[in-house]
């Protein structure tokens, strides 16, 4: 392994599959099948390898490759690999095969969709292994074109518009962060004469006390703020999530819940914290308030949806409230249940969306009305359905009740009012999903809902490993939280020994390895 | 009484320093000439390719070496100083000689399809260049002024030459009355500038202001003035914008490809040399001008573009706003803004090109079919086409992996170098704006299902296959591997100094 550029690998290993899709005759779909599932499983191949040698204890960047790009500019082609992407790496390998695999209802240009789909997995992988500023945006933005021509050319109803929004709505936010990453760069080259946008460096620099002043550095963390707010999307900039979830192909919906989302928080961690700590400590509140926002107001719309897909895509905001929650909650359990939220955020709603992709194969519709009493005559598809719901939910013993719990204490233990009044969220989760899941599955079936096929064997293997690894992680988080933690608690410490924010000591009690361990953060003044 | 004569001093020349021009020009003349030896002969058009052909790769082997000469031998002026030969010119030079080269491809099957094969066409489209090329070279005011004139009567010409299409007549017309207009405030500007200053010479200028105080400054400003004036029209900058719809949807395609990648090069060579030659100085007195007319030609051309249903048109209202891109360079006043210009017009001229040779086909016969109705469901009917306009749009919108984004992220890195934040705001936000237009037309091909009759096949011919090619590979290539091409384009920035 030692040597062997795993990353770029990773990266490439999908985008030389778009390559050879693109000369494959398209009277051929077999073969393009062929071809994308194959890319899309090295990718995963790749991705398991690198779980497999990512060194456990260690909070640091692993696998770094580090070259010049853009040389008068100072960019650089730097990647590299921690705890905290570590996982969203392998989520979106795992994500894509399977995704490819449930869009078997794709006949139409697929050539084109596989391409796509492709140059989606390339663009992501790169957004959570890039550690130059400009190549993280690179890789941001062009995630924008895959995704709109996904949405827009094999999406439902009104997918022309819901396209538009999406690109329309990412792309003014990454105009700000834009903007706000060529002002760190010059800034630092004012002050030290060097022009780079390497992370490590910049974040050595802004967070370096009298380097960036108050005012400047809550600016820059705006505006990086505002790319990544919408993607997560936090409230109110979420309108355009439930459009384009809702008008977006079976595939596109999984990619999106599960990958593209989490690009917001991921970068939230990434950047906003390790660039600008003080002003994170400070604004903390706002983000607070609005994740907690975010979680009543978008389980009580979601309750309110006459469409199943809507129903998911609501719930996202809400689930994604937990993340941000957790994350801006400052706390070492705070941002690992974030972490794991992302996860298993990925898994459940990935199932979800693959499921309810299959019903509306089957009825060509999503409308709840038009469903009834399905758990009699399709009882092993609803059986899937009712784990992914509970898993959804944050039932104990499945994947999103470990990550929430953890985000919740994380924030109980710093701000209280916060912790409970999101707490109601996870209520309220219990009551659209499965009220949903009551409306659309017990009872007795007519007409139609009575003579559906049940689940085949290609949509079972689409959605049983992402139930499984939920049930896994339920009961044994441990093999994710050790990985997580030791880089969280690097960015909890970098946040402390920068500002004068202390997590309080029980917050560093938690977690696996607390036992071996007894001040996390050296050098930094309790 | 006979006693010694005193001979006429002439000036030395550097015959190199020209000899793009020449090679032009007298491409130009030898196809006018053959059209006048051999009339309707067949024959005489194909031979006047050849011979156009010609012209453009001598002049383009005189660039090259210009380019090596000013690399190893440093800038220099000649003739007086009226011919100032530096990185910063040959660089443009080349930006307008390979306009010149893919414009002249596209014209090719045009002109034929639309039974214009005419010779004299040829002819004036080298002719333009040329005076495009004296342009990029110009030491002198009165230089610039007699190269905006080579440089626009052919393109006047041009842009009504397909006399039976009124809306080519009438792109003629006005192009014609409003640019002769536009010189006129030009050379009133120059007049203005030698009345304060004494002296025409660019490096005059500067070594002037540098040297001495203006007491009448309201004159020195007034003529700066209308220099600005006159050069904002060429390059489509608003508020002088006004022409640029009407004369790029009338004129014949490849002359409107041929405007706004050759002609705005060379207008921004002049506007860049005229301000940072001799002007640099007065930056503080410009340089709430150029804000002025960047933020308005990105707002202009991104928000009229959004009403627009042809696409000529709405390629027009975005070259207005890709000159407030490059304005944006020029407002930073900064040796990375002057850089940053420089490439965007280099990358522009490909994507523009490349734009208008799909519109050219789209067009069909009679180069009339733009309406963005004329777009449904052209991904369906020819693929590569809808491919390569769509790779197009998005390189103009800036999307990475594409040399437009490269060239944006230059220009948006010098403006925030400069501490100029307001720009660099304005600058991003008209791109999401722009990026809804260029959207449309994508979601014209792609996800809209062509209505009516069905329509012939569109055939791509080899020439416009290349045109389409060659621009896509580069704007690839720089998008991907920008690091040599930024060493290149550093390398123009030796600009002639007072």
């Amino acid at each position: 392994m030692e040597g062997f550029p795993i990353l770029t690998a990773i990266i490439l290993t999908p985008f030389v599959g778009a390559l050879v899709t693109m000369v494959l005759p398209r009277r051929r779909p077999e073969y393009v099948r062929v071809v994308g599932f194959v890319a899309t499983a090295a990718t995963l191949g790749f991705a398991g390898a690198l779980l497999y040698s990512f060194h456990t204890h260690s909070g640091g960047y692993q696998f770094v490759e580090n070259t010049s790009w853009m040389g008068t500019l100072g960019v650089r082609y730097h990647l590299g690999v921690d705890g905290i992407s570590l996982f969203m790496v392998v989520l979106t390998a795992l994500l894509f095969p399977l995704g490819l695999l449930g869009a078997g209802d794709i006949e139409e240009r697929l050539k084109a969709f596989t391409v796509w789909m492709l140059v989606l997995e390339s663009a992501l992988l790169g957004v959570f292994l890039a550690l130059d500023l400009v190549l993280f945006f690179v890789f941001f933005e062009i995630v924008l074109v895959p995704m709109y021509f996904i949405i827009g050319q094999w999406g439902h109803g009104r997918r022309v518009y819901a396209a538009t929004k999406f690109f329309l709505y990412t792309m003014t936010g990454s105009a700000f962060l834009l903007v706000g990453l060529l002002s760190v760069a010059f800034l630092h080259q004012a002050s030290t004469g060097r022009l780079t946008f390497d992370l490590p460096t910049l974040m050595q620099w802004t967070s370096a006390p009298g380097n960036l002043s108050s005012v400047t550095s809550k600016a820059l963390f705006l505006a990086f703020f505002a790319a990544f707010a919408v993607k997560v999307p936090l409230f109110p900039l979420h309108t355009w999530l439930p459009d384009a979830h809702t008008e977006a192909p079976t595939a596109g919906s999984v990619i999106l819940a599960g990958v593209l989302l989490k690009m917001g928080t991921y970068g939230f961690l990434r950047f906003s914290l390790q660039l600008f700590p003080r002003a994170a400590v400070s604004l903390a509140p706002l983000l607070l308030v609005l994740a907690t926002i975010g979680i009543v107001y978008g389980a009580i719309v979601a309750a309110m949806q006459p469409d199943l897909k809507r129903i998911i895509a609501y719930s996202s905001v809400a689930h994604l409230g937990f993340v941000v929650l957790g994350i801006f909650a400052l706390t070492t359990q705070g941002i690992e249940g974030g972490v794991f939220t992302m996860i298993s955020h990925g898994l459940t709603t990935g199932a979800l969306f693959l499921l309810v992709g299959m019903l509306s194969d089957r009825r060509h519709t999503r409308e709840v009305a038009a469903f009834g009493g399905l758990w009699k005559s399709i009882p092993v598809l609803s059986g899937l359905f009712l784990l992914a719901t509970f898993a959804s939910i944050g039932l104990p013993g499945l994947s999103g009740f470990v990550g929430e719990f953890l985000a919740l204490i994380g924030t109980f233990i710093v701000h209280r009012p916060y912790a409970i009044v999101s707490a109601v969220g996870v209520i309220l989760a219990a009551v659209y999903l499965l009220w949903a899941f009551q409306r659309v599955f017990t009872g007795v079936p007519d007409g139609e809902n009575a003579t559906l096929r049940d689940i085949s064997v290609r949509e079972l293997s689409t959605v049983v490993p992402l139930l499984a690894l939920s049930l896994f992680l339920g009961i044994y988080p441990k093999p994710v939280i050790d990985r997580v933690q030791p880089s969280v608690q690097a960015l909890i410490c970098h946040v402390e020994r920068t500002t004068n924010y202390r997590q309080p000591a029980v917050a560093v009690g938690g977690g696996a390895v607390a036992a071996k361990r007894t001040d996390p953060c050296a050098g930094v003044s309790k | 009484m006979i006693g010694t004569v005193t001979p006429i001093v002439t000036p030395k020349i550097e015959w190199l320093a020209l000899a793009p021009e020449i090679a032009l020009g007298a491409a130009g003349v030898l196809i006018v000439l053959a059209k006048a030896l051999m009339r309707r002969r067949p024959g005489v058009f194909g031979l006047s390719i050849v011979i156009a052909f010609v012209g453009v790769m001598t002049s383009g082997a005189f660039i090259g070496k210009q380019w090596v000469d000013v690399r190893h031998g440093g800038p220099f002026t000649t003739i007086r100083g009226m011919v100032a030969l530096d990185g910063f010119g040959v660089f443009l030079g080349m930006v307008v000689l390979i306009a010149t080269v893919l414009a002249l491809l596209l014209s090719i099957r045009y002109l034929q399809r639309e039974g214009l094969d005419a010779p004299e066409y040829l002819a004036l489209m080298l002719l333009s260049a040329a005076g495009m090329l004296a342009m990029t070279t110009a030491g002198d005011l009165v230089v610039v002024f007699v190269a905006l004139e080579i440089l626009s009567i052919p393109l006047y010409v041009l842009a009504g030459f397909d006399r039976r299409r009124l809306t080519s007549q009438e792109a003629g017309m006005k192009y014609f009355v409003l640019g002769a207009f536009s010189s006129a405030v030009f050379l009133y500007g120059i007049a203005l500038v030698y009345g304060a200053t004494g002296t025409t010479s660019l490096t005059g200028i500067a070594r002037f202001l540098a040297g001495n105080t203006v007491v009448h400054e309201g004159v020195l400003y007034a003529g700066l003035a209308l220099l600005l004036v006159g050069l904002g029209f060429k390059v489509a900058a608003s508020p002088f914008h006004m022409w640029t719809p009407d004369v790029y949807q009338g004129a014949p395609t490849p002359v409107t490809a041929f405007m706004a990648s050759a002609t705005k090069a060379a207008g921004f060579a002049a506007l860049l040399r005229v301000l940072g030659t001799a002007f640099g100085l007065y930056k503080a007195d410009w340089h709430l001008a150029i804000f002025g007319l960047a933020t308005l030609s990105l707002v202009v051309g991104s928000v009229a573009g959004l009403v627009q249903r042809d696409v000529k048109r709405l390629l027009a209202y975005s070259s207005i706003a890709h000159a407030g891109y490059v304005l944006m360079g020029l407002e930073a006043a900064t040796a990375r803004g002057f850089a940053a210009a420089l490439l965007y017009l280099f990358v522009y001229a490909f994507m523009v090109i490349g734009a208008f040779a799909v519109v050219l086909l789209v067009g069909r016969r009679g180069d009339e079919s733009h309406d963005l109705d004329d777009y449904r469901g052209l991904a369906g009917r020819a693929p590569m086409l809808a491919g390569a306009l769509t790779f197009f749009l998005l390189a103009q919108a800036g999307m990475p992996f594409t040399g437009g984004f490269v060239v944006k992220l230059q220009v948006f890195a010098a403006t925030i170098q400069a501490g100029q934040y307001a720009m660099t705001i304005v600058g991003v936000l008209a791109s999401v704006v722009a990026a809804f237009y260029y959207l449309r037309v994508v979601v014209a091909m792609y996800m809209s299902e062509p209505d009516g009759a069905p329509t012939p096949v569109l055939r791509i011919d080899p020439a416009t296959a290349l045109v389409l090619v060659a621009a896509v590979a580069v704007t690839l290539f720089i998008g991907f591997l920008p690091g040599t091409f930024l060493h290149f384009a550093r390398d123009a920035t030796l600009i002639f100094r007072a």
